[in-house]
């Protein structure tokens, strides 16, 4: 398992590449998220990410232990940058092998979820009109929330 | 005492250290008595904005209780990923 918060970009094949690739792992799903060049309707020139120092990490690591106890995960690699980016740069990784798809696919999507609305980050745009904190999105709580009732459901 | 993100702006401070009065058992009284400094501590830490906050590093709701030495951070709703 590997979790890093740094303000350096990530080679995201090599950090596949470098993953625990045991002969019973059957799959590795991986997300990558990046910068965008436009936020509701208004263009996008940079943006700078903030972050809790000592609490993003062990939040990001409780997300990546709830979803150990859900699924089966054989490695896992988180990465999250903070500090100044621009458009088109990433943001954030998370790669997940499992024995089979279905645990690796549901895994990254979970973590995904959640390090959007429980790990201490927050964006700040830079816009023609001025810079301004991104608004959280209610979507983002609901594909979160949406875990906790198939937690309920299979309890 | 930490503050993060547009709450940090607004009060403009990212940290201090405060001595719990006697009143002052749960974050959500912590609050109440931040934002009785009135002017940009009233406003920034309102009842009526959906504020996060964090005890010792862990997400924590209004009722949590609070202790001597407890690192407290009030910020926004995070917005990563």
């Amino acid at each position: 398992m590997k979790i890093c918060v740094q303000r350096e970009a990530f080679d995201a094949g090599a950090e596949i590449g470098a993953m625990s690739r045991d002969p019973k792992t059957g799959a590795v799903a991986c997300f990558v998220g990046s910068v965008r060049d436009v936020n509701e309707g208004t263009s996008v020139e940079a943006l700078t990410l903030e972050h809790y120092p000592g609490m993003t990490e062990k939040a990001i690591a409780g997300i990546v232990e709830e979803a150990r106890r859900r699924w089966e995960v054989r490695d896992c690699t988180v990465i999250h940058r903070y500090g100044e980016l621009r458009p088109g740069d990433p943001i954030v990784l998370v790669a997940v092998a499992s024995a089979h798809r279905h645990d690796a696919f549901a895994a990254c999507e979970f973590i995904m979820d959640f390090l959007k609305t429980r790990a201490p980050f927050w964006k700040k745009e830079e816009t023609p009109a001025g810079a301004r904190w991104v608004e959280a999105r209610p979507s983002d709580e609901a594909a979160a929330e949406r875990w906790q009732d198939s937690a309920r459901k299979s309890a | 005492m930490l503050y993060f993100a547009s709450v940090r702006e607004k009060v403009g401070r990212e940290s201090e250290e405060i001595e719990l009065p006697a009143d002052v058992a749960t974050l959500g009284a912590l609050r109440a008595h931040l934002r009785s400094r009135g002017g940009a501590w009233a406003e920034a830490l309102a009842e009526t904005r959906a504020l996060r906050a964090a005890v010792n590093r862990e997400m924590a709701p209004p009722s949590a209780p609070l202790r001597a030495g407890d690192e407290v951070a009030f910020f926004p709703p995070v917005t990563g990923g």
